[in-house]
């Protein structure tokens, strides 16, 4: 049996009263690709955090190899051989690549002037150590989401680590480079390192790990080999509940279409996209990065504007040239990103729900009737069921699935015909999606036309009535969900 | 009733006016100790409500363009342009005898005012179509404005003014109030009404908070920098039209250290420098705590006035380094928190 690289004995870890880790244990051995799941809120990232000695845990052990900490600091982890990647990689964006891998080693030998050649060498050995290929003088900012990450992890690999902890790797990335990911941890798996890789998606657990650890509520909920794990109970670890995914069945469809869109290009990023929606239908458009989902969606809501073609709201054509007049026709857009694109974090909870409809909640004059604002939050805080004790606090106090709630909120309160929603579910735990699945099929049998964009094809098969493929800016197949399955999706995106 | 309560309470709970409060009453103890009979006098303190204003409106204006997530840099610039223009204007309708009635205080008053809002929507043009950050829009503004007022005066003072304009704004109500307190204080229930009570409000702190999301929410950022801008324009202007009351001239160089004092009134009182967050009260308190420390000084011959920033820098740099601390003690790990969060901005500004 493999020795370990880490094991962590009984943790216990609260928080102003809260106890966030219930005497969790693990153990790491070397080479192994060990998965860490749980919902947010489970105790994960505290687990990360007390073993890279961000925090220091309250009770318990942790164990490198014979040596027996009951805390450590971070040089201690690292020196150990621990390195976290962490979801924004603390990488320095307006640096370029080469400075990036090399200032560590340029400050660790205490040089006080900088030698570019020297520089160059040590980035290049970094990256031949994972077959990376990057311009070195990039910006690091200017490269994607995948190339920074590997720049982190060729940064992780410099520190002679021992066990790499992935902190949700592939929230961000496309399959293609999910795929390049994995490769390069089986690679680091040949040299012995080992990777936490810390995820709630179940198809990669399955995809990469060997062993899993679930969290639930900080504790351990269950271990062992993923050969033994299968979808269900993958989900009952996660969640303590069970579920049923059955296919969505539009029931309330519209004879004509709500939206219709006719030839629809915009230069350099789609070209002569048609479809129609009607009430009451769940539209899933996937593709890959790039691919010019995004640009569709924006053009949808007035943030870009197509160069030719038509876009048509209940048979009229509109000229949809701002979020302000696309708002107007009835049109809403869930954005990609919720914590930067879709909420106002320290601001209310219930100022967050009212923000696009300032104007049906106010006199002329722009001067707001309290009462009637009162009464509207209170009356989506308890549609939506958003679990809040009062929607006066700020929106940063709620989790990632009543977070994405709130935004629904924010735009089912406008009255709407066409819902845009880009990722409705990323970052949000197996529960709250489910959750969010059933909100948007009720809406849509109350006629509401929804568009679902998405990477995650199993959420696009099982709710959508429709599906479009794009690829390279054209719709490569419009299929329906009986007559598509994955390995065809991937096909058409590919 | 029972709504204002509420939000004075909730006011209190925030720390920067808690703070502000008790640095105020802890003065005003330590006053009554040593200089009672000089500190407080009706006099004193009519002088102090005659002082105040002329900053105490700028900082109002630089209070908005902060929680929009900006700065406004250029008030002081704006209140000479606008002093020295008005006080033209007064000379020529006073003609030589120097007579002038209520109607032409007005009419001259609106006019700066027009001024004022004509520079604030210059200013916003710059911030929001031309997308300049707004610390160097302003202070490129400033600078343009200042250049305007030394032309129009040729680098000299506008005196000689009719009389009769000091007298109105510099007085006092029922020989009591000064003029310019009421001033200040309908621009003070104008604006908290607008922060507090309208849809601009809502929009503004919105924006401040997230330009993004605020865009995705269907408002118009434009619009809502462009009015916020223009409001700081006419506070400033309002400043200028008092300032040229109190010295009974004006000149391109006037009132120089305002601008950095009223930078630091605004944070004093608790506005995000981030955008986003403040209320008027904090600014409103921390402007009366400056005048009081200002003027408390005064009353102690034996400390030259020369120590008044000295004073005041450090009682800023409290503030911050307090604030530093308690923002690390509310959470675990605090410090790598504030530098995430500080990350996670600038990744929000920069695109």
């Amino acid at each position: 049996m493999a020795q370990s690289v880490l094991k962590v004995v009984d943790i216990k870890k609260s928080f102003a009263g809260v106890q966030a880790l219930k005497g969790v244990s693990l153990e790491i051995k070397a080479g192994e690709i060990h998965c860490l799941a749980g919902e947010n809120g489970s105790g994960k990232s505290t687990l990360i955090k007390i073993i890279s000695g961000v925090y220091t845990p309250d009770e318990g052990q942790i164990i490198f190899g014979d040596k027996v900490y009951s805390k450590i600091t971070p040089i201690e982890a690292i020196r150990n051989g621990i390195q976290v990647i962490y979801q924004d990689f603390s990488i320095f964006p307006n640096l370029s690549v080469m400075e990036n891998l090399a200032f560590n080693e340029e400050l660790a030998n205490k040089r006080k002037l900088v030698n570019r050649k020297r520089m160059k060498k040590i980035a290049q050995e970094a990256l031949a150590k994972i077959n990376f290929d990057v311009d070195l003088n990039a910006k690091v900012g200017s490269l994607s989401v995948a190339s920074k990450q590997l720049i982190a992890i060729c940064r992780a690999l410099m520190l002679n680590a021992r066990l790499i902890i992935m902190d949700e790797p592939t929230t961000a990335l496309t399959r293609k480079e999910v795929n390049a990911l994995f490769n390069i941890i089986l690679d680091l798996k040949k040299q012995g390192i080992a990777t936490l890789f810390v995820s709630h998606k179940l198809d990669e657990v399955f995809e990469i790990s060997e062993r899993f650890t679930i969290l639930r509520n900080g504790e351990k909920a269950a271990e062992g080999f993923t050969s033994e794990l299968d979808n269900k109970k993958f989900t009952y670890y996660m969640t303590g509940r069970e579920f049923e995914d059955k296919p969505f069945v539009p029931t309330n469809v519209s004879e004509d279409p709500v939206l219709s869109v006719e030839n629809l290009s915009m230069n350099g990023f789609y070209e002569n996209v048609n479809f129609s929606l009607h009430r009451g239908e769940i539209l899933g458009i996937t593709g890959l990065l790039g691919s010019g989902r995004t640009e569709l969606a924006l053009s949808l809501f007035g943030i870009m504007q197509a160069d030719t073609g038509t876009i048509k709201i209940d048979g009229e054509p509109v000229k949809l040239d701002s979020p302000e007049t696309a708002i107007n026709h009835g049109i809403g857009y869930v954005p990609e990103d919720r914590l930067t694109e879709g909420l106002f974090l320290p601001q209310s909870i219930g100022d967050n729900i009212i923000v696009s409809e300032l104007d049906k909640l106010s006199s002329r004059l722009g001067i707001i009737d309290r009462d009637k604002k009162k009464e509207e939050i209170r009356q989506w805080v308890d549609k939506l069921s958003i679990a809040t004790p009062n929607p006066d606090n700020a929106c940063s106090t709620l989790s990632g699935g009543n977070q994405q709630r709130v935004v629904l909120a924010k735009w089912l309160s406008r009255d709407l015909k066409v819902l845009v929603l880009n990722g409705p579910t990323m970052g949000v735990d197996i529960g709250s999606k489910h959750d969010i699945h059933q909100i948007l099929r009720r809406l849509a049998e109350q006629g509401l036309g929804i568009i679902i964009i998405s990477d995650d094809i199993p959420e696009i098969l099982t709710n959508c009535s429709k599906i479009l493929i794009m690829r390279n800016g054209r719709i490569s197949a419009a299929l329906t969900p009986d007559e598509a399955d994955t390995q065809v999706l991937a096909r058409y995106m590919m | 009733m029972k709504l204002q309560i509420k939000n004075i309470s909730t006011a209190i709970k925030d720390i920067h006016i808690k703070r502000l409060l008790v640095i105020m009453v802890l003065w005003m103890i330590f006053m009554g100790i040593f200089r009672f009979d000089k500190f407080y006098t009706l006099i004193n303190f009519q002088t102090m409500a005659a002082q105040f204003p002329e900053f105490g409106l700028m900082a109002l204006g630089i209070m908005l363009c902060m929680i929009s997530g900006g700065i406004d840099l250029s008030v002081v610039g704006v209140a000479n342009f606008v002093a020295i223009a008005s006080g033209q204007l007064l000379k020529i309708i006073a003609g030589g005898a120097g007579e002038l009635n209520g109607f032409e205080i007005l009419l001259v008053m609106l006019f700066g005012m027009a001024i004022g809002l004509a520079a604030g929507f210059f200013n916003g043009i710059l911030v929001s179509k031309v997308k300049i950050p707004p610390i160097l829009a302003t202070l490129g503004s400033y600078e343009l404005f200042r250049g305007i007022a030394i032309i129009l005066t040729g680098g000299k003072a506008v005196s000689g003014l009719p009389i009769k304009y000091a007298e109105t704004i510099a007085g006092k109500l029922f020989g009591l109030i000064p003029v310019q307190l009421l001033f200040f204080a309908a621009v003070v229930l104008i604006l908290s009404y607008l922060l507090n009570r309208t849809t601009y409000g809502i929009k503004l702190y919105m924006l401040g908070t997230n330009a993004t999301a605020a865009m995705f929410s269907g408002h118009r950022t434009e619009r809502v920098l462009i009015q916020t801008y223009a409001l700081s324009g006419i506070c400033a202007a309002l400043g200028g039209l008092i300032m040229l009351a109190n010295y009974n001239s004006a000149r391109a160089d006037y009132g120089a250290v305002y601008t950095l004092q009223c930078v630091l009134i605004v944070v004093l009182g608790g506005v995000n420098p981030m955008g986003g967050k403040g209320r008027i009260s904090g600014t409103v308190l921390a402007i009366c705590v400056l005048q009081m420390l200002s003027s408390g000084i005064n009353r102690f011959p034996e400390i030259s006035s020369f120590y008044i920033p000295l004073f005041w820098g450090g009682v800023l740099l409290l503030v911050m380094v307090l604030n530093y601390y308690r923002e690390n003690k509310q959470s675990q790990g605090g410090h790598k928190k504030a530098v995430i969060s500080k990350y996670r901005i600038w990744v929000r500004k920069s695109g």
